[in-house]
């Protein structure tokens, strides 16, 4: 009850502007999100995007809370509906997805296919070659190819601008292109 | 391989850290005007429209050929009830379009809606399969469906742009309950221009107006609700 009101008047505080009490506020609540989350998820990595999707979720629906009501069952909400959201991504994703034990890279029926997978072996080497990359446009690529997330999202999560996040992801396509075995 | 926990990437700039969003997020932070309370909202929306309806009912309606229709108690039902059932899907839509509001708020319109429906089933049970003109195969029936849908267009253009501000987190329910209360707003006023009795192809017709309506909208909810790229 008390730690509600304390968020309650933190969030009054951050809907007038004040950034240290929001940034307070955002760090209190997290840990509070990720239990919660957890309930639905044991996924470690899943949970922390859905964390991290209803951090950026509240940012954006910030006016919609009334300071006369509480605020643990508003934040709960939005962490319940990210949950959702990422369960059903999650469930998407893994019907487009096997998971294999075996060496599984013979995936094309014409073997010529199969040269480039062949050549880039195993997914660690596509992790190499992202890191290869500068860490500006490797995070421009992971925000907007990888997690999908709307330019602006991605501006709010990176702190890059737009313009810059569309400039890097662009030269990092053009440098994995390059990075590629036998292209 | 994305974001992931604090622990689990340390000495680097990527994956991003929840840490490190929060650091964005507060330094991004506008300060913001608290919406009113949705009921508030809704009926700010409510007596802007019904100034306007009653505008123009005042302007356009027969009075000598509406009033007595207006008096029989099934007409009289049919009429409070699309109008309750407008009131109440406005309600209902502003909300559902906050977060912590229960999704329950969705029933609300459905006692009116089904006391309008079923009002209007009686009528046609003594009115048949009449028409009411020579206006084409349906007769005035069109002229009907052409008023609902295109009353509907501007009445659901600034609704949305109401319920817009909320950033409804889930814009299905918001949209499918607030084009219904824009359709009844529209079939409501609609009452006063059609002096006549409801037949089964005008309330086919009136059903068909209605679904178009709320199809569209729910259709079109991404566009006109999701401002999930505004950051302010």
């Amino acid at each position: 009850m008390l730690r509600d009101q304390a968020w309650s008047q933190l969030m009054r505080a951050a809907q007038a502007g004040d950034r240290a009490a929001y940034s307070r506020l955002l760090r209190e609540i997290t840990p509070f999100i990720r239990s919660m989350l957890r309930r639905h998820c044991s996924h470690t990595q899943d949970i922390e995007e859905m964390v991290q999707d209803t951090l950026l979720t509240l940012h954006r629906v910030r006016r919609t809370y009334d300071p006369k009501r509480p605020f643990s069952p508003w934040l709960a909400s939005i962490a319940a509906r990210r949950g959702i959201d990422g369960l059903r991504r999650r469930s998407r994703v893994a019907r487009h997805e096997i998971s294999t034990e075996f060496e599984a890279y013979e995936t094309f029926a014409d073997p010529a296919a199969n040269s480039d997978i062949e050549a880039l072996g195993a997914p660690e080497e596509v992790e190499q070659l992202l890191q290869r990359l500068p860490p500006r446009q490797r995070q421009a690529l992971e925000a907007l190819k990888l997690k999908e997330l709307s330019l602006k999202e991605a501006a709010a999560l990176s702190g890059q601008s737009v313009g810059a996040l569309k400039v890097n992801t662009h030269r990092a396509i053009k440098a994995l292109r390059a990075l590629f075995p036998g292209r | 391989m994305r974001y992931s926990r604090d622990d689990e990437t340390p000495n680097d700039e990527l994956p991003m850290k929840t840490d490190q969003i929060i650091d964005n997020l507060a330094a991004a932070l506008a300060p913001v005007r608290v919406l009113r309370p949705p009921a508030v909202r809704a009926l700010l929306w409510l007596a802007v429209v019904g100034v306007v309806s009653a505008a123009l009912i005042l302007r356009f309606t027969q009075w000598g050929a509406i009033l007595p229709r207006l008096q029989t108690p099934r007409v009289a039902l049919e009429t409070a009830a699309t109008a309750l059932t407008a009131i109440t899907a406005t309600i209902a839509a502003f909300e559902l379009s906050i977060p912590d509001r229960s999704p329950r708020w969705a029933w609300l319109p459905v006692p009116t809606l089904l006391v309008w429906l079923a009002a209007s089933g009686l009528g046609c049970l003594t009115n048949g399969l009449g028409t009411h003109g020579a206006d084409g195969p349906m007769g005035e029936s069109a002229h009907c469906f052409v008023f609902i849908t295109g009353a509907s267009v501007p009445l659901a253009i600034g609704l949305f742009w109401m319920l817009r501000r909320a950033r409804p987190l889930d814009a299905l329910p918001v949209a499918a309950i607030g084009t219904l209360g824009v359709a009844a707003t529209s079939a409501f006023v609609l009452q006063f221009f059609h002096p006549f009795d409801v037949t089964v192809i005008d309330l086919a017709l009136h059903l068909a107006a209605i679904g178009l309506v709320v199809l569209i909208g729910t259709a079109l909810r991404r566009p006109l609700l999701d401002a999930s790229g505004d950051q302010r």
